[in-house]
């Protein structure tokens, strides 16, 4: 890494710490969430933007690991730090499961069936065999945490918003290093090769079965360990939680914070956090419309997403500031996809 | 002597009196002199959209108060937030209301999964979570949740209703139940049996519960046939008892059939299931229906209607929930009465649970809203009506509390 980028990315951190500290409980609660979907965002786009596997039921493994933080938080007294890396490797493994089938499947194929995972699952959690776990429609009520107690012995008192904040931004690390160190590595490789030329993948010695439902299961992972910390902040699951919209709306945050790009997830996050907001206070009538309007503004303007336009712009800067090396600036190492878009 | 006095003792006591006023004048965040904030949190889009026009028509109501000098000199503004019918979206919401916002209370917050979802949180904040659109009897426990209020007739209440009418009129009814599987058919079901009584093991012949997810009730309509009920409680949400009352009368069945209020509307349930095929079912009314013909002439109507032309003209004159809505703010508004100059959220849920015979126009002639600090449920009476094949034929007392 570059020392240019280190010191950015120790800057983007120092801001982030501070800001519970700057705003109010209501607006840290909003960033928590931020945080929550841009791991969750973080996972789609390992599958999609990495692999080139279109999912349209990410919503599915976000409930999933909403619910599994639930109920081993309301019925087995789990601690809520404890339910994440399980949540996490429950979905890894319904990731994993759900991959193998969806092999065969290839481009829409794969979107249909993602899709149908999507809207049957809200209704599965209703079935009345599980009730005893779910909640049924009801759903399942969770106690926010305490900032834990050595913090105040330390002088350090943080009310629960901001306690959450801090323990979401560390997982959200935790999450980013792995993906990144992921996505650099032989395995990253094997999986953009799949996803620009699954022939020449295999000639090149990739399992292409593996390497694709393993990326699958991470990536159902990532989303699952989003889904917990999403429940732990919001306190309540419940089917309508999860409808197929939040799915979509997964799709659209990937999409606008940028394709195979791991710092697109965190824009994405914010998009898909605050237009909506934005868009209801332009208008009550029609919201939606509004929110319509920026999808498209968006789409146009930034057609690589908000990641690529902002390396975009930097490389612009950059070339201007020093008339050499333009193309190394622009072309991160992680997203080989914008080389030839 | 006395006379010169008299006056003076008047002065005297209006001195003394004043500044007691004034020292009343008590205020939480989101109350002043000025102006009443306060949140609203509704599903203007989403799978529960069409319930979106009760916010507009609450706020036309507001308006038209504040046009007509507010509550006690202050002006009643509303903020209403669009919640999608999405739990989580509702905590954001509430959370932006109370802490960003600064309302006094929430208002009408729509549906048992996002009231669910914002029950823990309000009670925390201790923030009135006030007349929550939803039946769900939970929102009557004030011991547990000092700060949420319902409004409508709970679901136990109603079913409760129907089962003493059938005790009355039936006493060795054999009787088959369909339910919705879920909180809602559940917490039906429990009235009824609850207002059966001992009876209940006997009379209920046969049960048969549905998902929401199924495509029709056909089975478990031949199912509860089968049984060899003669009388049918259909705990449905409005799909699904289109289905069942024309099941019932297509096979042939033709029990006395009891329908609950979920699916009392013509439009939307008996119409496509066959007007004349629901000839003779049996259900419960609480609000005055604008569409009845029977009210047409009705002050509380035709005031309605005026009100709609000019304060929500876009608005649907068909539309229940328009009346709905008008209903409830008035509801609100005898509440901010009652507060006076003591607009704390405490007193704010004291003067919601000290309601006495409070009987706005909306209501049916004989339903009056009563609460005490053990009862957080405003409406607890409904009267029974009959369908004729053109309109519900209201008959019989009051009944409930």
């Amino acid at each position: 890494m570059k020392k240019s980028a280190l010191i950015g990315y120790a800057v983007l951190l120092a801001i982030a710490c501070a800001l519970p500290f700057l705003v109010s409980e209501y607006r840290t609660f909003q960033f928590t969430l931020v945080l929550v979907y841009s791991i969750a965002l973080l996972g789609l786009n390992i599958l999609t933007g990495y692999n080139g596997q279109i999912s349209l039921g990410h919503g599915a493994f976000y409930a999933i690991g909403a619910y599994v933080a639930a109920i081993l938080m309301d019925k087995a007294g789990f601690p809520y730090w404890a339910t994440i890396p399980l949540a996490g490797a429950v979905c890894l493994v319904a990731g994993f499961l759900f991959g193998l089938p969806a092999l065969r499947l290839e481009g829409l194929y794969l979107a249909l069936a993602t899709f149908a995972l999507g809207v049957s699952l809200p209704q599965l959690l209703k079935y009345h065999h599980l009730e005893g776990w779910t909640g049924g429609v009801q759903g399942i009520v969770i106690t926010k945490p305490d900032a834990p107690e050595f913090l105040a012995s330390l002088g350090l008192t943080l009310n629960q918003d901001q306690w959450l904040y801090f323990f979401t931004l560390a997982v959200t690390l935790v999450m980013f290093l792995l993906a990144w160190n992921l996505l650099r590595g032989r395995i990253g490789r094997a999986m953009m090769a799949i996803r620009d030329n699954h022939v020449a993948a295999e000639a090149m010695g990739v399992n292409n079965a593996m390497v694709k439902s393993l990326t699958f299961g991470v990536s159902a992972m990532f989303t699952g360990v989003a889904g917990a910390l999403g429940a732990i902040a919001i306190q309540f699951v419940a089917p309508d939680s999860f409808n197929i919209f939040l799915s979509l709306t997964f799709l659209i945050g990937m999409v606008i914070g940028g394709v195979a790009s791991i710092s697109g997830a965190l824009y994405g996050a914010l998009f898909i956090q605050f237009v909506p907001n934005v868009a209801d206070e332009i208008s009550k009538a029609a919201p939606w419309a509004i929110f319509g309007l920026f999808l498209l503004g968006f789409t146009y303007l930034m057609p690589l997403g908000i990641a690529g336009a902002i390396r975009m712009g930097l490389a612009r800067l950059t070339r201007k500031a020093h008339n050499s090396q333009p193309v190394e600036n622009m072309i991160r190492p992680h997203s080989p996809k914008e080389e030839n878009p | 002597m006395k006379r010169t006095l008299l006056p003076i003792a008047a002065l005297l006591a209006a001195a003394l009196a004043s500044p007691a006023a004034l020292a009343q004048k008590k205020y939480d965040q989101g109350a002043s002199d000025k102006e009443i904030l306060i949140g609203h949190i509704n599903p203007y889009s989403g799978p529960a959209s069409a319930y979106g026009t009760i916010g507009r028509s609450i706020a036309a109501y507001f308006k038209k108060v504040n046009e007509e000098g507010g509550v006690n000199g202050r002006q009643i503004n509303m903020i209403s937030y669009d919640d999608g019918y999405s739990p989580p979206k509702t905590v954001e919401m509430a959370r932006k209301l109370v802490e960003q916002d600064k309302v006094l209370l929430i208002f009408q917050p729509l549906g048992t999964p996002p009231n669910s979802a914002i029950h823990k949180y309000m009670n925390a904040k201790k923030v009135p979570q006030l007349f929550v659109a939803t039946g769900a009897t939970k929102w009557n426990d004030p011991k547990k949740f000092p700060w949420t209020m319902g409004w409508q007739p709970n679901y136990q209440t109603e079913a409760k209703i129907y089962a003493a009418h059938i005790l009355k009129e039936k006493p060795n009814a054999k009787i088959a139940v369909l339910y919705q599987n879920d909180d809602y058919g559940k917490d039906y079901l429990e009235g009824f049996k609850a207002g059966l009584g001992a009876k209940a093991k006997t009379m209920i012949v046969k049960e048969a519960s549905y998902e929401v997810t199924d495509p029709t009730v056909d089975s478990q309509m031949a199912q509860l046939q089968t049984s060899g009920a003669d009388t049918f409680f259909n705990i449905t949400t409005p799909k699904f008892a289109a289905q069942a009352i024309r099941k019932a009368w297509d096979s042939g069945w033709k029990p006395a059939h009891y329908l609950n209020n979920v699916s009392g509307s013509i439009g939307s349930v008996l119409r496509p299931a066959g007007l004349d095929k629901s000839v003779g079912l049996i259900s419960t009314q609480y609000l005055k229906d604008q569409n009845d013909k029977a009210w047409a002439n009705d002050p509380a109507v035709v005031e309605w209607t005026a009100f709609m032309k000019k304060y929500y003209p876009d608005g649907n004159l068909v539309a229940t929930e328009n009346f709905y809505g008008w209903c409830v703010a008035q509801t609100l508004v005898q509440v901010l009465k009652q507060a006076g100059n003591d607009l704390t959220r405490a007193n704010v849920m004291k003067q919601a649970a000290s309601l006495k015979n409070f009987a706005p126009s909306c209501m049916l002639p004989g339903i009056k809203l009563n609460t005490s600090a053990t009862d957080f449920a405003p409406i607890e009476s409904v009267q029974l009506a009959r369908f004729n094949g053109t309109e519900w034929v209201r008959f019989g007392e009051i009944m409930g509390k």
